[in-house]
């Protein structure tokens, strides 16, 4: 996910990431990754305590403010569970779609790219 | 092209999503989507998301989601249903560039059987659970693309590129798409969205050039191109064998 500072929302962080932030550590399907007190406070999320704990990789360009937060490598394989992530994005004209939207259907999804 | 195939089996339960995979945004995918007139959410994806929630690696790519949100086949090549047509030649005399012939020839060695894909789509949807197209979670985990800490780290230097390039900042962009491509060299797409972004020459080749221009090949700020990587592992093997 990409961040204006090293420091978040939970909700950003749980959006962004897909990981949720429990009393026993960032969890995703049956994964639970131990994560120290400073990692959250009240609504406040250290990126740099999860990325450090985790083995999330976390780059940050100084020269233009931005960070951004890999995805977990720790069980060797893209998908940690088999329950699809959430996909947010817009359409067209700008109008965010949510992929959980289409529960009670299959869904196929196809990329695709004009180049 | 997908919009034929959601009028057979929207009716059956099946709801198609596409993801247009480009850093340009909507404006670069209007044409397509305008021209193809979806029913089906049409989704544009500056930053590929799709490469790091599902594994998506190349274009055209699929993940199956059954009723219950659960994946059921993760990130794979999706044959089309059937092979696009190809505009015809523009009836002109103008010399066209060696390096275009050497791409078309790459690009007519590429093939592909949309026959077991699409058959065994068709036996998901009728059949859903029951299908032995739908594979169990733990095969789901164990088929999606291998990640270690380094492609992990590719994938967070692609979101900065993007971010940058979204951002006007060209030249920083391209250090963080040159990581990208080595710490995830099984993604196509990340390579081909990185060439994409260099000038190419004027008309409808353009975006499609992917490699150093002819007069002036030292600017190319990459160490491959399509056309090199393509020749590479042979136009024959573009797209992998689809698996059952």
């Amino acid at each position: 996910m990409l961040l204006a500072a090293a420091t978040t929302t939970r909700s950003d962080f749980e959006a962004g990431t897909g990981w949720t932030l429990r009393p026993e550590g960032a969890c995703l399907g049956e994964v639970c990754l131990p994560l120290p007190a400073s990692a959250l406070d009240g609504d406040h999320v250290d990126v740099r305590v999860i990325a450090e704990h985790t083995g999330m990789p976390l780059l940050h360009d100084e020269q233009h403010g931005i960070w951004a937060l890999g995805p977990w490598p720790g069980s060797g394989r893209t998908l940690v569970s088999a329950d699809a992530p959430e996909l947010r994005l817009p359409d067209l004209d700008g109008n965010e779609f949510s992929l959980s939207s289409l529960r009670g259907q299959k869904v196929l999804i196809l990329a695709w790219a004009p180049y | 092209m997908w919009q034929e195939l959601r009028n057979e089996l929207h009716p059956l339960g099946l709801e198609i999503v596409t993801v247009g995979l480009d850093t340009l945004g909507a404006d670069a995918c209007r044409p397509y989507i305008e021209a193809a007139q979806p029913e089906h959410p049409s989704l544009i994806d500056t930053h590929h998301t799709v490469a790091q929630l599902f594994g998506v690696v190349n274009i055209p790519n699929s993940v199956w989601i059954d009723e219950l949100g659960h994946i059921v086949r993760p990130a794979e090549f999706a044959p089309p249903p059937r092979r696009a047509e190809r505009p015809p030649r523009p009836a002109s005399n103008a010399p066209v560039p060696e390096r275009a012939l050497a791409m078309a020839a790459e690009a007519a060695k590429i093939r592909y059987d949309s026959g077991p894909y699409h058959a065994a789509l068709r036996d998901w949807v009728e059949r859903g659970a029951q299908s032995e197209f739908a594979l169990t979670p733990d095969d789901v985990i164990q088929r999606s693309r291998p990640r270690g800490a380094a492609a992990a780290r590719g994938h967070a230097h692609f979101q900065l590129a993007t971010q940058l390039e979204l951002a006007g900042h060209h030249e920083a962009a391209v250090l963080h798409f040159r990581e990208a491509q080595q710490l995830v060299p099984d993604n196509f797409s990340y390579k081909r969205q990185a060439w994409s972004l260099e000038p190419g020459p004027a008309g409808p080749v353009g975006r499609f050039w992917q490699g150093p221009a002819d007069d002036d090949p030292d600017a190319w700020p990459y160490d491959t191109d399509w056309l090199s990587e393509v020749v590479e592992m042979g136009g024959e093997n573009y797209y992998p064998e689809w698996k059952a």
